[in-house]
Parts: C-alpha cells; sequence; structure tokens
C-alpha cells in the first residue's frame, strides 16, 4: 500500500508508521486516517516506551532528594534540558525553562518581562495571523499597564505586509511577538528579518514556535530572538510540556511570576530570595515524567532527520495541495510562496462543521472551525476552514482517502 | 403524540438505515426540511454559542404547551436541531422539563451531544428543558 509514497522519499515510511501504534485505530469501521498534527502529533513508541519506563524505573521528585531514585530523576530531567538546549541551540542550559505549552511560556513573558518593563503608552506589535494565545496575553497586559497593541496585516495569501511592519517600528515600539509558522494558514514568516528590525528599535522579540518547531530547524542563536517558546507534544512528545528560551541577560533581570518550592533560594517570614535560572521560572514539581520523555520525542524525530522530514512533509503539501485544487468549488485559504504541510480550505456552500462530521464518519480526522485566530478569520471574511496538517507518519494514498472523502461530503450536500 | 412516541418513531426510522450514508443523507434531510426561523428570531439573545456552528432557539408558549423553533448554519447540526424541535415542541413545560431524551443514543447519534463537539447542541438541550422549566414555574 505504501510502496509509492516509499520510493519518493528517503524516509521508510512504512517502518515510521509502525513506530505509532494509534495509527492502526479503527475509526467507524474505517482505518484512522490522521491529519490534525497541527492539534498535536501522535506519539511513537519510543516515546510511550519512555514514559512508562520513567515511572517503572525512575519516578521520584527531582533536585532535592538524595537517594539513588531522586538523583537518577533528577539527572534524566537535566539530561532533557540539555538535549533540547542542543535542539534549539541555545547558548546556555539555564536558558532553557520547561513550561506546560506554548501558551504557557507567552504568559510567563508578558507576565514578567511585560509587567516589570513595559509602561504605559509603550507598543507591542503583534500580527493578524497570531493564535489567541499569543493575542490575549498582551491584550491583558495592555489593559493593565495602558500599552498599545499594534498589528501586522498581512496579504490574501496569508502573508505579512513587512513595509507595514518596517513603518510601525519606532522608539515607541519596545516589544514585538509573532508566530513562527501560521496554525491556520501555515505560513512561514521571515523571522529573522522581523527580529533585526525590532532590535534595531530596541525592542525585545518573542517568536511563537509552537507549530514551526516540528517542521523547521530551529537555531535561537542564529535568530537573535530574545524569548522562543514551543509545545512538545506538536514534536510527537508528550502534552503538558512546553519550552520557553530566553536569552540568560533577560531571564535574569526579570522578576520570577509563580512562586512555590523550586524556585526559591531561602525563605523566611520577613523576606524570599530566589533561586537561579532556570529554577527561578519553575516553581513546584515540575512535569517530570513528560519532560524525560520530550528528549525521546526530540531524538526521534532527529533520528529521521528534520531536513528529510520536512521534504517528505513538503512533498505531502504539494501532492494535497493539487489534489484538494482539482476539486470544484474548494478554495484553499493561505498560499505563502514559504508554507508547512498545512491546508486550510473551504467549499463553496458547505458548512466546515458539516466536513469535518462526514470525514470523520469515513475515519478521517481534521480540524475544523476557527483554529483559535478568530481575527485571522475576520480578515478573510470566513467563520472558519477546514484544516488538514500533515506529520512525517502521513502518505498520499491517505490523502487520496481525503479527496474522496470530500468528494463524498460534496456529493452528500450538493 | 407523547414525547416517548415521538422519540419511538425516530429510533424505528433509523433502524432501516445500515450505513452511515443513508443515516447522515436522513439527516441532512430532515435539516433542509426544516421550516425556516424568521430572521426577527435569529437575534444574539436566542442564539446557542457553539465553538464552530451556531444554534437559534426561540420559544414561546401559549400557557398550555411550548412551542420551539429553530435554526443552524450548518445543516448536519440543524437536522438533529429539527429531531429535537419534532420531538419536544407542542408538549407542556412540565414534560419538556422532566423528559429523559434516550433516542439520540439509541439512533447512535449521542456523540453530537457531546460537549467536545463544540456544536451547541448539548447546550440547546439545556436550554429546551430550562424554557420548559421556566414556563412551568410561570404556569404554577
Amino acid at each position: 500500500m505504501l510502496l509509492e509514497t516509499d520510493t519518493i522519499s528517503q524516509l521508510d515510511i512504512a517502518q515510521i508508521r509502525s513506530d505509532f501504534p494509534i495509527l492502526n485505530e479503527v475509526v467507524n469501521g474505517k482505518q484512522l486516517v490522521y491529519f490534525d498534527n497541527a492539534a498535536t502529533t501522535q506519539k511513537p513508541r519510543q516515546v510511550l516506551d519512555a514514559l512508562a519506563g520513567y515511572y517503572e524505573h525512575t519516578n521520584a521528585n527531582i533536585h532535592r532528594g538524595i537517594h539513588h531514585l531522586a538523583e537518577k530523576a533528577t539527572a534524566e530531567f537535566e539530561a532533557s534540558r540539555r538535549r533540547i538546549q542542543k535542539f534549539m541551540n541555545a547558548r546556555l542550559p539555564e536558558e532553557v525553562i520547561f513550561t506546560y505549552g506554548t501558551t504557557d511560556g507567552i504568559n510567563l513573558v508578558a507576565q514578567t518581562y511585560g509587567r516589570a518593563f513595559l509602561k504605559e503608552g509603550d507598543e507591542i506589535i503583534i500580527s493578524t495571523m497570531e493564535h489567541h494565545s499569543n493575542i490575549v496575553p498582551w491584550q491583558m497586559l495592555c489593559e493593565e499597564k495602558g500599552c498599545v497593541l499594534r498589528i501586522i496585516p498581512i496579504n490574501d495569501a496569508g502573508e505579512l505586509l513587512m513595509d507595514e511592519y518596517e513603518k510601525m517600528l519606532s522608539e515607541k515600539t519596545k516589544f514585538v511577538s509573532v508566530v513562527h509558522v501560521s496554525n491556520a494558514l501555515g505560513t512561514i514568516n521571515p523571522v529573522a528579518q522581523i527580529i533585526e528590525k525590532a532590535h534595531a528599535v530596541g525592542a525585545k522579540v518573542l517568536i511563537d514556535g509552537a507549530q514551526a518547531s516540528s517542521h523547521i530547524d530551529i537555531d535561537v542563536q542564529a535568530l537573535d530572538c530574545d524569548f522562543y517558546a514551543f509545545s512538545l507534544h506538536k514534536l510527537y512528545g508528550p502534552t503538558g510540556v512546553g519550552v520557553l528560551y530566553g536569552k540568560e541577560e533577560v531571564l535574569n533581570a526579570m522578576p520570577p511570576w509563580r512562586g512555590g518550592g523550586e524556585m526559591i533560594k531561602e525563605v523566611t517570614f520577613e523576606k524570599t530570595t530566589f533561586n537561579e535560572l532556570p529554577y527561578k521560572f519553575e516553581a513546584g514539581t515540575p512535569n517530570i515524567a513528560d519532560v524525560v520523555a520530550s528528549k525521546t520525542a526530540v531524538e526521534y524525530l532527529e533520528k529521521l532527520g528534520k531536513e528529510a522530514v520536512a521534504d517528505y512533509e513538503n512533498y505531502l503539501l504539494e501532492y494535497a495541495t493539487d489534489a484538494l485544487s482539482s476539486i470544484e468549488g474548494l478554495r484553499i485559504v493561505g498560499t505563502a510562496a514559504e508554507k508547512i504541510s498545512v491546508i486550510s480550505f473551504f467549499m463553496d456552500g458547505i458548512h466546515h462543521q458539516d466536513i469535518g462530521v462526514l470525514l470523520d464518519q469515513q475515519g478521517i480526522a481534521i480540524r475544523t472551525g476557527h483554529h483559535c485566530t478568530q481575527p485571522l478569520m475576520q480578515r478573510f471574511g470566513i467563520p472558519g476552514t477546514s484544516r488538514a496538517s500533515f506529520a512525517v507518519y502521513n502518505t498520499t494514498e491517505e490523502i487520496d482517502r481525503l479527496v474522496s472523502g470530500l468528494l463524498k461530503v460534496k456529493k452528500m450536500l450538493g | 403524540m407523547t414525547i416517548n412516541e415521538k422519540q419511538d418513531e425516530l429510533i424505528e426510522d433509523f433502524a432501516l438505515f445500515d450505513d452511515w450514508e443513508n443515516k447522515y443523507e436522513y439527516i441532512i434531510d430532515m435539516g433542509k426540511q426544516l421550516a425556516p426561523l424568521p430572521e426577527a428570531y435569529k437575534t444574539e439573545e436566542n442564539i446557542i454559542k457553539g465553538c464552530q456552528s451556531r444554534v437559534w432557539l426561540h420559544a414561546e408558549t401559549d400557557g398550555e404547551n411550548v412551542k420551539f423553533e429553530a435554526d443552524s448554519d450548518a445543516i448536519i447540526v440543524k437536522g438533529l436541531v429539527s429531531m429535537l424541535v419534532k420531538v419536544l415542541s407542542g408538549h407542556t413545560a412540565e414534560e419538556i422539563a422532566q423528559t429523559n431524551l434516550y433516542f439520540m443514543e439509541k439512533i447512535g447519534l449521542h456523540q453530537h451531544l457531546a460537549q467536545t463537539r463544540s456544536n451547541g447542541l448539548a447546550s440547546m438541550v439545556k436550554q429546551m428543558k430550562t424554557y420548559g422549566l421556566a414556563y412551568q414555574s410561570l404556569n404554577g
């Protein structure tokens, strides 16, 4: 069945598929086709084994215990930090803060850096294609501090208007927070350029890497961003683990956020002194097992090779773009020149929810709705889209099933 | 017909279908046949927001029976809505408030009432019963 796809890529897709037990699930009588990877990817056996293995052989609370398991758990937790440091080419392991996800990381920055250093009249720049997670934390900050939120517009293809961005920049600009890759459109933004221009006016920059991290190489030193946030669950890893990268000097200047254990040096009722990086920002018992298994997820992806994965995903994107374009009345939303393997579309006269329900009946999982990007949907004048997003274990045969599934939807609703 | 007789009738109707396509085509047909809700009733007040599709529900009572009218922008949800209207409309507030809706589950459509469906149907059922309770206390 997978022969055709196999020969296209240097990756052994059949072998990769066998690593993901969930792909054998039967949904409504049909073998599952999972095209909701932009929401979360499935997890390979290796990650599942790492999770179970941690609880079977290692589980203990970290950093303080002196017994064998506590030391082992601490070593594995910190090994994961160093592995992720390498994955994103951070200068120091202390610059890698474990969070609960991308949203958590952005909130951390808004609530610490933002509250400490931004003041009335300061401008924060985001873009039209932000996920609500990179809108709402800044709106909350603006409300509290009297800052002004400015929005980079986009063109009809779903690309940022860089000229407009440059016009917005001034000495008032204190923070820029933009998405590396749009979850709803797949657009890859020119973040290096965005960062450089922001730094030229003295603004700090956060990059929301939730969608980017599993598809493109992340090098935070080359990008020179001040912050970079992503989630491991979109990268074949467990849910509940995020990473916030921050430059050491910026993180050191920031006040802590959540108070509790781990993040303190000394506590008296009169005064508490805070721990060093990264623990200053990791109050409470962290999500140890999932952090440990995240190392396995990163290693899994890097063993396949990010470039080979990206090449194969691009191949799927091109194949799907051609195939879906052949359906009459189907329009793709988001046609940027630089895209990852995400296709948002709508069909004339058919509500996206009906598409989702009828594809689900055929065992095909896609995402429908506004994708937590309501302002972006408003920009396109639509209530929502249907979105198919591909990962390394998907095949052209599955895309064929999507196409015939959509033709059936059209027939039933026509 | 009582509410339960109507529910049983729908269950019988659906028993005729042996595959998902026929079942959903029937739902889609019911959606298409549902009398359009007058624009005047498509108010912000009558809207039951799901994450993905919108459902409007209008209720009125003549003092004895409650009449429901509804609509949705998604056709499958509209079909499901039309079944709920068919089953509950024209009954007393008390009957509506106390009814046990079992037909969706028997037909195998209960997943549409699950919260994850984000289609506002679960909220719609709750709202219909709330109308029942409200009119009941008015009558009482």
